[in-house]
């Protein structure tokens, strides 16, 4: 069985300052999606349960992903295949998944596609879904648990006020949720031999896509928001909340 | 404005996207609300004054994304619909990347604002974790855009209509085994005037007592960061505030031993008034508050609680 982790590079978030308002993203390390690594993480556990199982990280992004991607292969991924060009660095949602459809098409046997719920910087979710159509697959998202039972997958999809149990027939995506495991930290020997490990590296126009036609979405500014707390410092309890009386906010 | 498309799956959110469409629009005529399988709601609707134009079809189940794409697809193709609003409940997230593909649209979810410029839709969301705040717009003719709930006031009285539409489904390749409702009361923490905010820095379970009495005393409800409900499972998940948990907006809010990282801050930055109680001087939080105590928040609990 072929699963494949999609997962995307982003900066480091915690490492990102704000100066004037702007994010900053100058020697801040690149890595890959808290999510993804989520997604890594539950492919890995199936195939520890099971030999068979291969599995295969897949991103799209510029030249430093090629670097980037060794964290996935450190932790369990088997091998990489890359699709690489600068203009994938922060390319439309729709652009970044007729990529990613059509690595998919030149793979074999796809049966199974993980993704995170969201990518770490942009969270907005939408990959895995285009994705699916794309394949013309049926996809699960918010996935807070799956087992694969022969040719299906049960996964638990889960909701802000319920759980659905579902039945998916293979191949299919699954999108999991944030903090569905604890990914592992790799070993030091498996960083050493995670360089080793096949990467399968293509370029933009061997996937035949013009993401030209797909940029459907423009960014007119993305600043922090203005902060103008009053920052009073209290000395105790008592100074607070005479504080919080004057403005009316207890007691009321 | 061209033709609007409204659809969730959930009533009250739908309403709320009938305001959204209304706001960019000045003609009530070009917005159009489908409904799939869901009678309580087609009333809801046209009562607020919406064109509903109701799917009933008993193969066409809510939980296979694909299909419901794929229905919604064919009522924007048949009523001449080139922007679609979705809610960014996890329901209509997952559906709007799907139904942008299947109708060659641009797509932007999580959306908290709309304003119509200039032709354009701009509209505004989180971006890096929250540490931002993203302006943009779409620029294909087609767009789906995905409204997080609570960004607009649910659309009430009208007159409105309903109308039949067919779509043809497809045979599913998912199958609904179990639906298992959340146990438990709910909590409705955005609603609140008044929040207690409890981190990691909180030593045990049993001291959230002291807290639940604080924020009785205050008339206000206990919230929390992520590893408090995810971590060590002290409180549900519906009192979780951030990026992926509640966006509150109370008067007042009581942030009690959380560092302040920006994916819990996105959450309540719109409050009014932030306290920050931590022991340390340096807590992120404490940058983003009216009033820093820094001291043991334990101690401060109980001192407020006898004061109050
Ligand atoms: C994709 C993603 C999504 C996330 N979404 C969310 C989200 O929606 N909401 C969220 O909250 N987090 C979210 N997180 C996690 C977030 O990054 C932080 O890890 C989390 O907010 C930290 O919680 P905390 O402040 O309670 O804990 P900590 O960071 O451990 O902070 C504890 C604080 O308590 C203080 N403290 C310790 N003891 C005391 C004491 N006795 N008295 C007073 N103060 C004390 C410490 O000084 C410290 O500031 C998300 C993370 C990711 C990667």
């Amino acid at each position: 069985m072929n699963i494949v982790v999609a997962m995307k590079q982003i900066p480091d978030l915690q490492q990102i300052r704000i100066r004037n308002r702007q994010p900053l993203f100058d020697d801040v390390p690149l890595t890959l999606g808290t999510i993804d690594k989520n997604a890594l993480e539950a492919a890995v556990v199936l195939k520890e349960a099971d030999e068979s199982i291969k599995v295969t990280v897949l991103s799209a992004g510029n030249e430093e992903v090629e670097d980037t991607v060794k964290e996935a292969l450190a932790a369990g991924a088997d091998e990489a295949f890359l699709v690489l060009d600068d203009a994938l660095e922060g390319a439309d949602s729709a652009a970044i998944a007729a990529v990613l459809a059509a690595a998919i098409k030149q793979m074999e046997d796809v049966d199974l596609i993980l993704f995170g719920e969201g990518s770490g910087d942009n969270y907005s979710g939408q990959v895995g879904s285009r994705v699916a159509e794309l394949l013309n697959m049926p996809q699960a998202g918010y996935v807070s648990a799956m087992e694969i039972k022969g040719g299906n997958a049960v996964v638990t999809r889960t909701l802000e006020d319920c759980d659905e149990v579902l039945e998916m027939t293979l191949p299919g995506v699954i999108s999991v949720m944030a903090g569905l495991n604890e990914p592992r930290i790799p070993s030091v020997t498996q960083i050493l031999k995670a360089g080793k490990k096949p990467k399968e590296v293509l370029e933009l126009d061997e996937v035949d896509v013009d993401i030209k036609k797909l940029a459907f979405t423009e960014t007119i500014s993305n600043l922090a928001p203005e902060s103008n707390r009053k920052k009073i410092v209290v000395k105790s309890v008592d100074e607070l909340l005479q504080g919080l009386r004057s403005e009316n906010l207890i007691g009321r | 404005m061209a033709g609007i498309l409204i659809f969730s799956d959930k009533t009250n959110l739908a309403l709320e996207l009938l305001t959204a469409a209304n706001s960019i629009s000045s003609s009530s005529a070009d917005i159009k609300a489908v409904t799939i399988n869901n009678d309580e709601q087609v009333q809801a609707l046209s009562e607020a004054g919406a064109n509903v134009y109701r799917i009933n079809a008993a193969d066409l189940i809510m939980a296979d994304v694909g299909a419901v794409a794929a229905a919604l697809g064919q009522a924007a193709g048949e009523l001449g619909s080139d922007i679609i609003l979705l809610s960014s409940n996890r329901r209509g997230k997952e559906i709007a990347g799907r139904l942008a593909q299947v109708v060659g649209a641009g797509c932007l979810t999580d959306v908290n604002s709309l304003e119509t410029d200039d032709g354009k839709i701009t509209c505004k969301r989180n971006a890096l974790a929250g540490a931002t705040v993203a302006n943009q717009y779409i620029k294909a003719d087609k767009q789906v855009i995905a409204i997080v709930p609570k960004s607009f006031a649910p659309a009430e009285g009208g007159s409105g209509s309903i109308n039949d539409l067919t779509v043809e489904v497809k045979p599913s390749a998912l199958k609904l085994l179990e639906v298992k409702t959340k146990a438990g009361e709910s909590v409705d923490i955005e609603a609140a005037e008044v929040i207690v905010a409890v981190g990691q820095g909180l030593n045990s379970k049993d001291d959230l007592v002291m807290v639940e009495e604080l924020a009785k005393l205050l008339g206000g409800e206990v919230a929390c960061s992520k590893p408090v409900a995810t971590d060590k499972k002290w409180l549900s998940e519906d009192r979780v505030i951030g990026l992926s948990g509640k966006k509150c907006k109370p008067q007042l809010a009581i942030i009690l031993g959380v560092s302040g990282q920006v994916q819990f801050t996105v959450g309540i930055r719109d409050a009014k008034t932030i306290v920050s109680i931590n022991t340390d001087d340096n807590a992120t939080m404490n940058s983003l508050s009216d009033y820093v105590l820094v001291t043991d928040l334990h101690e401060a609990v109980k001192a407020m609680n006898s004061a109050l």
